[in-house]
């Protein structure tokens, strides 16, 4: 074939990679892309709503069947350690929530054949409850602590 | 673009169980911040959901928000694990950025 037209086709192959590379770098997508993803339990503004926005009720029994490592104190809010078993029978999902945080709901593990287990750092934007929601044969337990922060951890 | 760095551990231990770690290279972005410079909002850019399979079925989902902190490490339990086992854990982020690893358990 002629240079020319082998250029074209050089160019365009070129640009059908680069618009492959951008697509699975993520650069085309719009910034929420999952439709998957919550945004109603992620952006609810208080403790009981994204409770409630994930698991149809804010109502939870507290438990001692729930366990968790987490310090009272943590120097850092940007990377708060914390770690939940929940030794419920049928537990299937465990919910962590920081009270005082712009959008509580921080993260959410659905449980199959894994243990009921589920460990994270946090960001704390202040001193703060820190909930453990964990849901057992569709009721809903819970159990917190108070993690005190010298240093929040959200803003810039 | 390269993948983002992503590490996992997966060890069994004493009483049985197997807690895996993950680590991901991931900024965890809020989308509160602004750059001190520009004084622009610096765009949300977080890992958004995370799956791990244990010997091909999946065994777990994470959902994350924005306040899980950057360069996360997540942690996860196994029962019924034995070294050898296979793990995949994958993830996928809010601007469709993705990654996964696969893993085979170790004994301790």
């Amino acid at each position: 074939m002629t240079d020319l037209r082998r250029r074209d086709i050089l160019r365009t192959a070129a640009m059908g990679t680069a618009l492959a590379v951008a697509a699975g770098a993520g650069l085309l997508q719009p910034r929420r892309v999952l439709a998957a993803w919550p945004a109603k339990v992620f952006d609810a503004k208080d403790r009981d709503s994204a409770v409630k926005a994930l698991f149809g009720t804010s109502t939870v029994h507290s438990s001692d069947k729930i366990s968790f490592n987490a310090s009272p104190q943590a120097e850092d809010g940007s990377s708060v350690p914390v770690s939940v078993t929940s030794n419920i029978p049928g537990t299937d999902a465990i919910a962590v929530l920081v009270h005082e945080n712009i959008r509580p709901m921080t993260a959410w593990l659905k449980i199959g054949e894994a243990s009921p287990y589920f460990r994270l750092g946090i960001k704390m934007a202040k001193s703060s409850k820190v909930e453990f929601v964990v849901r057992a044969g569709g009721k809903l337990y819970s159990a917190s602590t108070t993690i005190k922060v010298t240093a929040g951890g959200c803003g810039g | 673009m390269a993948a983002r760095k992503m590490k996992i551990r997966a060890r069994v231990q004493d009483r049985g169980g197997v807690e895996v770690l993950v680590l991901v290279r991931h900024p965890m972005e809020t989308g509160l911040r602004k750059d001190k410079e520009t004084k622009k909002t610096i765009p949300a850019h977080f890992i958004q959901a995370m799956k791990v399979e244990h010997n091909g079925r999946l065994v777990a989902e994470a959902e994350l928000g924005i306040a899980v902190a950057a360069n996360p490490i997540m942690g996860f339990g196994l029962k019924d694990a034995k070294a050898g086992d296979k793990l995949r854990v994958s993830w996928q982020d809010n601007r469709g950025e993705s990654g996964a690893m696969e893993h085979a358990i170790s004994l301790d």
